[in-house]
């Protein structure tokens, strides 16, 4: 486990640093995420009570896409010395590399969400927000995240030895995204608008848990292949 | 230390490798000479694990490197036509990275003594980026040897290099061969395989044309040689 995990730290903490030197990534990424906000804020009267109902909609909008942003950029960034290249003579497991991706692209979206989710709350004056709801809200951003981003990881690297990998990622990734991204959106609206019926958020949350698990062991197993030239 | 049998690799409907046999002890050094699209570069890369080959198998210190892969890495160094280095990063950054990619524990005095020897201890703080190609070449040396490999595999090494790199590079081949290091270098610069090298390889159409020693020898006979056995 140490021989995936520590190798694994390292990748991430070269994108994280790289990231802290350069800031292309997340500034893209938040500079969507206040865009859209603030488009849907002026769009829509946020005194209107039906509006609420697009926020659930509104966070995970925000996850796909600029998590996109990012996923694109995540391997692409691989190619240009042939870093890969230097991945692959290392003696390190190929899922570490997978691991260490997934951390760093995690990190990238969870820190937007971190900005953009409060902003949203505030333009759209959401005040409904309980202790227990923010508690449960947590819980569905960190699995439905982590699924998006698992599944997204393993196709960002399977799509950047294509001259198209920007148009070629989402056509892949959303289609097999798309059983999180409804799992998320209906255990977000439950849990902001609804949380009396907070058990029908759980099986949603427990069927994102299943898929989390799967594709992560998947991805861990197969990116082998993915690296195979 | 290194024993290639029968090795064979199609890309597509091509034949790159049709079968090279080759078996190089350690502490040798060999040049892999051969017109280009011979297969050199791809039987180099396949040793490096960067390629795996279609057919045939690769035993690195007597063990297979299709089943033991991982330890065996630890054992190459392999220098490729790209440097592998991140622009953005200084020398020390990216040493400091690779370090962590071959498990070596508290590297910081190792890769200031390298950064000293590939002459780059001035711009250890600088990014790569505004680095000359040569001084890139010089920094994917010290990145091929950070770990102290056992094997060097060098592709092209003296491409694009200007004298000073060309005897920095050379200075560290030698240092290495006295220390036991097997080299193995692809290249067509016959000047530096005369004053590197034992042994030349040389390989045309994906197969071994001629295994030759270069003791005694001079480049001007192993230009010869070369001409009749590659060209020709």
């Amino acid at each position: 486990m140490k021989r995936i995990l520590m190798p694994a730290l390292a990748i991430a903490g070269k994108d994280l640093y790289s990231e802290w030197k350069t800031k292309q990534v997340v500034t893209t990424m938040l500079i969507f995420s206040g865009l859209v906000i603030v488009t849907f804020s002026f769009a829509f009267d946020p005194s209107n009570q039906a509006v609420r109902a697009l926020i659930p909609g509104m966070i995970w909008m925000i996850t796909i896409f600029a998590g996109i942003l990012g996923l694109n950029r995540s391997f692409v960034s691989e190619q240009r010395n042939d870093h890969i290249h230097g991945f692959i003579v290392a003696p390190i497991d190929p899922a570490s590399i997978f691991l260490g991706k997934f951390i760093a692209n995690f990190v990238f979206v969870a820190a937007v969400q971190m900005i953009a989710i409060p902003l949203l709350f505030v333009l759209f004056d959401f005040r409904a927000l309980t202790g227990a709801s923010i508690l449960y809200l947590t819980g569905v951003v960190f699995l439905g995240t982590f699924g998006f981003i698992t599944v997204g990881t393993f196709l960002a690297a399977l799509s950047a030895n294509s001259k198209s990998s920007e148009m070629l990622l989402p056509i892949l990734l959303l289609p097999i995204a798309t059983p999180i991204i409804i799992a998320a959106v209906q255990a977000t609206k439950i849990v902001l608008i609804d949380l009396e019926a907070i058990s029908g958020a759980m099986s949603w949350m427990q069927l994102i848990f299943v898929y989390d698990l799967l594709f992560f062991v998947a991805g861990l197993i197969l990116f082998e292949y993915v690296l195979e030239v | 230390m290194i024993q290639s049998k029968n090795m064979i690799k199609t890309i597509g409907d091509k034949m790159i490798l049709k079968g090279i046999s080759l078996e190089i002890d350690g502490g040798e050094s060999v040049a892999v000479l051969g017109p280009n699209g011979a297969g050199k570069s791809t039987w180099l890369k396949i040793t490096a694990g960067l390629l795996k080959p279609t057919e045939g198998e690769l035993f690195i210190a007597g063990k297979s490197f299709k089943k033991d892969h991982l330890n065996l890495k630890q054992l190459i160094g392999y220098l490729g036509h790209q440097s592998f280095l991140y622009d953005h990063y200084t020398p020390v950054e990216n040493l400091t990275f690779f370090a962590k990619l071959y498990h070596l524990p508290d590297p910081g005095d190792k890769i200031h003594r390298l950064l000293d020897e590939v002459g780059l201890s001035f711009f250890k703080h600088e990014p790569v980026r505004s680095f000359s190609r040569g001084m890139i070449q010089r920094l994917a040396i010290a990145r091929a040897i950070l770990h102290d490999p056992e094997i060097l595999l060098l592709d092209e090494p003296h491409t694009g290099l200007d004298q000073q790199a060309v005897q920095i590079l050379n200075q560290v081949i030698q240092r290495k061969k006295k220390e036991g290091v097997t080299v193995v270098m692809a290249t067509h610069d016959f000047p530096q395989v005369m004053s590197v090298c034992d042994r030349a390889v040389i390989i045309k159409a994906g197969r071994v044309k001629d295994d030759v020693s270069l003791q005694q020898k001079t480049a001007d006979w192993l230009y010869d040689h070369y001409e009749r056995q590659a060209v020709q």
